[in-house]
Formats: C-alpha cells, sequence, structure tokens
C-alpha cells in the first residue's frame, strides 16, 4: 500500500471509525478509576463517537494541530462542550485530558495490526503528540469557562452590592459592605450620584459598619463622594464609624472635620429628620411596648 | 529575637492589597491583638502594600511573627520593591505630601500606626518599608 505520509492514520481512522470506538468504549468501562459510575454508557459512547467522527474529518488534512486551521473548528467545538459537560459532572480535569489520551491504545494497536509489520513509529509519535495537544487543550477550555464564570460574577457583585435605599421622603441611605477597591467605588459614587437625583433627595447617609478596613484610598474616595453630593445641594451624612475607625482615621491624619459623621445609622438618620424639622414620637394615649 | 513564623506574599494587583489585608488581620487576631492593634496594623499594611503596588511597581511583602521573653509578642512586616525608589525620604513621610493622586497621608500614617518603623530607599534600586507592631 502506497499512502501519503499522513494519510494512512487518517485512512485508518475513517475506514474502521466503527472498530476503533467500540475498543475504546470497552476499553473506558473496564476502568474502574473515579470517573467510573459518574458516567452512563450511552453517554460516554455519545461523547466518544462526537469526538472520534470530528477527529476523523480534522486528521483527513494531516495530523499536525494549527489552532488557526479551520479543519480543527469542529473538533474544538466538541472538546469545549466535552469539558465543560464533563466539569458539571465533577469530573476532574484531568479526567477529562485522559478520557482523550486513553483512544490512544486503541489507536495504536489497530494501526499496528493493519501496517503488518512496517514501521509505524512517525505515525505513533504523531498522533500521540496531537492527542496530548487536544487533551490540554480540554482542560484549558475548562479555566476559560470558569474565568467567565468569575468575572461575571465579579461584574454582577458590581451592581448587586451597591443599592440605595430610601429611609424617609428626601433621605435615602447607602449602606456599604466589602472592600472598597477603586473600580467598586466608581460604580458606588455614580449609583448614589444618580439616585439622589431621582429620588431629589436632600439628605444621603453613607453607612460603613460594613467596610473592613478604612484607610487613605477609602478616605478619599467617601470625601470625593460628599464633595460631588454636596454640588448638587444634597448633604452627606457619613454613619457606623466604629471605635477602632475613630481611632485609626486619627493616627492617619485624615481630616474629616468637613464632613457630618455618626456612630450609627439610626444617630445618622435621626439627625437627618432633625434638619428636615421632623421627629418621631411615641403616640400618647396608648401604652408603649416596653 | 526569635522568630516564630514567617511568610511571603506577592503585590501585583488591586486583590493582592486586599490578601495582604487578610493575611494580616488573621495573623494579627492569631497573636490575640485587640480589635484596635488589628485595625491599626491591618490599616498600615493596606497603606503600605498599596504604596508598594502603586509607587514601586509592584513588590512583596513578609509577615514575621515575634517573640521577645515569654509575653511580648509582635508582628513584622517588611514590604519591598524595586521601584524607581524615593529621592527625599524626608518630604515623602511628609504629611499631605504625593507624587501620585492619594491624599499623602499613607507613608506618614503607617508610621504612626506602627510601634516601629523603618524606611530604606535607593533611586533605580527600590524601597523596602519594615514595621513592627507590638502587642
Amino acid at each position: 500500500m502506497n499512502h501519503p505520509k499522513t494519510g494512512r492514520v487518517a485512512d485508518l481512522v475513517a475506514r474502521a471509525q466503527q472498530d476503533i470506538l467500540d475498543d475504546w468504549i470497552r476499553q473506558q468501562l473496564g476502568q474502574t478509576g473515579r470517573g467510573a459510575g459518574r458516567i452512563s454508557e450511552a453517554a460516554l459512547r455519545q461523547q466518544s463517537t462526537r469526538f472520534l467522527e470530528a477527529f476523523a474529518r480534522a486528521i483527513n488534512g494531516g495530523l499536525i494541530y494549527d489552532a488557526k486551521a479551520p479543519r480543527w473548528d469542529d473538533l474544538r467545538e466538541v472538546l469545549k462542550e466535552l469539558s465543560l459537560s464533563r466539569a458539571a459532572q465533577n469530573f476532574s480535569t484531568s479526567e477529562t485530558a485522559t478520557f482523550i489520551f486513553s483512544l490512544k491504545q486503541p489507536l495504536f494497536e489497530r494501526l499496528r495490526k493493519e501496517a503488518g509489520g512496517a514501521d509505524v513509529d512517525a505515525d505513533i509519535w504523531s498522533i500521540s503528540t496531537l492527542l496530548d495537544t487536544l487533551g490540554l487543550y480540554t482542560s484549558e477550555a475548562y479555566q476559560k469557562a470558569r474565568e467567565e464564570v468569575i468575572n461575571r460574577q465579579q461584574e454582577e457583585m458590581l451592581e448587586l452590592s451597591t443599592p440605595v435605599v430610601q429611609l424617609w421622603d428626601g433621605i435615602v441611605a447607602l449602606p456599604l459592605i466589602g472592600t472598597l477597591d477603586s473600580a467598586r467605588t466608581q460604580v458606588v459614587m455614580e449609583s448614589l450620584l444618580n439616585e439622589v437625583m431621582a429620588r431629589r433627595a436632600k439628605f444621603a447617609i453613607i453607612d460603613i459598619t460594613g467596610v473592613p478596613t478604612v484607610d487613605t484610598l477609602v478616605a478619599q474616595h467617601l470625601l470625593k463622594t460628599v464633595a460631588a453630593a454636596r454640588l448638587m445641594g444634597v448633604e452627606c451624612l457619613i454613619s457606623g464609624i466604629r471605635p477602632q475607625f475613630a481611632q485609626t482615621i486619627v493616627h492617619l491624619g485624615i481630616d474629616l472635620t468637613q464632613v457630618v459623621t455618626k456612630a450609627s445609622l439610626a444617630d445618622a438618620f435621626s439627625l437627618a429628620l432633625k434638619k428636615l424639622q421632623m421627629a418621631v414620637v411615641r403616640l400618647e394615649g396608648r401604652p408603649g411596648r416596653s | 529575637m526569635p522568630t516564630i513564623k514567617t511568610d511571603a506574599l506577592p503585590i501585583r494587583s488591586d486583590e493582592d492589597v486586599v490578601r495582604v489585608r487578610q493575611k494580616v488581620r488573621q495573623w494579627a487576631t492569631e497573636l490575640s491583638f485587640s480589635l484596635v492593634e488589628q485595625t491599626k496594623v491591618v490599616t498600615a499594611a493596606s497603606e503600605l502594600a498599596r504604596n508598594t503596588l502603586v509607587h514601586g511597581g509592584g513588590g512583596e511583602v513578609t509577615l514575621e511573627t515575634l517573640a521577645e521573653g515569654t509575653k511580648r509578642k509582635g508582628l513584622r512586616l517588611t514590604f519591598q520593591d524595586r521601584g524607581p525608589g524615593i529621592p527625599n525620604i524626608e518630604r515623602a513621610m511628609t504629611e499631605g505630601y504625593t507624587t501620585g493622586d492619594g491624599l499623602g497621608l499613607g507613608l506618614s500614617g503607617a508610621r504612626r500606626l506602627s510601634s516601629e518603623f523603618d524606611i530604606h530607599s535607593e533611586v533605580g534600586v527600590g524601597t523596602s518599608v519594615t514595621i513592627t507592631r507590638w502587642k
């Protein structure tokens, strides 16, 4: 038989696809590793079939993997799906890669048998390198998908974690929770100023009870927000300054004298009410609860 | 002065600064620092870590737990970068002086928040700041 240099493997896979598939699946089912039992035989058969079909089409043009060549697109898509569905079934990334690597044995055996004594070392080397690359690709695809999830969650956090709450007519509160890194503080400032406008607030209370560290950067962001709000005719009150922060702020030399600060949100709220010439009073003639 | 345990963390991004704060808080809690002492050392660490990132272009922090005798315990933090260095340390320590767009209070504040403070800087070589907070 006279084959072009890389054609022998492609021919073999195309011709004996069903046999290779059967060998491969039998071998995978025989493995009693940690992956056993987590995937049904039908699902395994379906994944293996899809991979082998896409693989056969891709290697038709040669055994050298090229990320840019369009003939690998299909196979890459299959691998992406595979790594995601396996991740959802709690397979580790190395177990998923092993799924690809395990094709080597049935493929090599058949290659040797078909060659009938001819030298197949070069083919085995090429196909082995190729399957290694594809196996590693599944890990990368999985990691990339995870990173996308993390990025999306971070963005959602930015939106979620800065609610502006209306306390009373003309009074809004902004409870800050978590680390005030610069990206988030920008969002906080924007949403506060927008809400203040939308709700025609006279007072905005920024509560920092949930902020674990108040350093000069956090203070600077707070001061800027307060200054911007003031330009819009809104008075900002900062509440939730705990004793340890009070001491630290003094040591840092941060000047908060331009800002009205209170220990608790309740104190700040009652001050804002007072400035609006309102008060919370107990109804007379009714027994108090305490 | 025997060092009980030591660890190092990289400072390459904003997230690393958060990690430094968390680690310092964890170690200060292990040394049973009071809430005020914890807050002081964490805040000082936050300032210096950000300086390392913003002015030093990144670097690392070494954490050490110190013991002097049986009673006195402390936390020592060393921030190191290979950045441009500080030409005039005295001026950098002045309140309100900044080469960036911050408040210019970080370095002087970190000194006041610490029990011991030491700074070495060489132009073109880098800067190293060591603070110790004794319990």
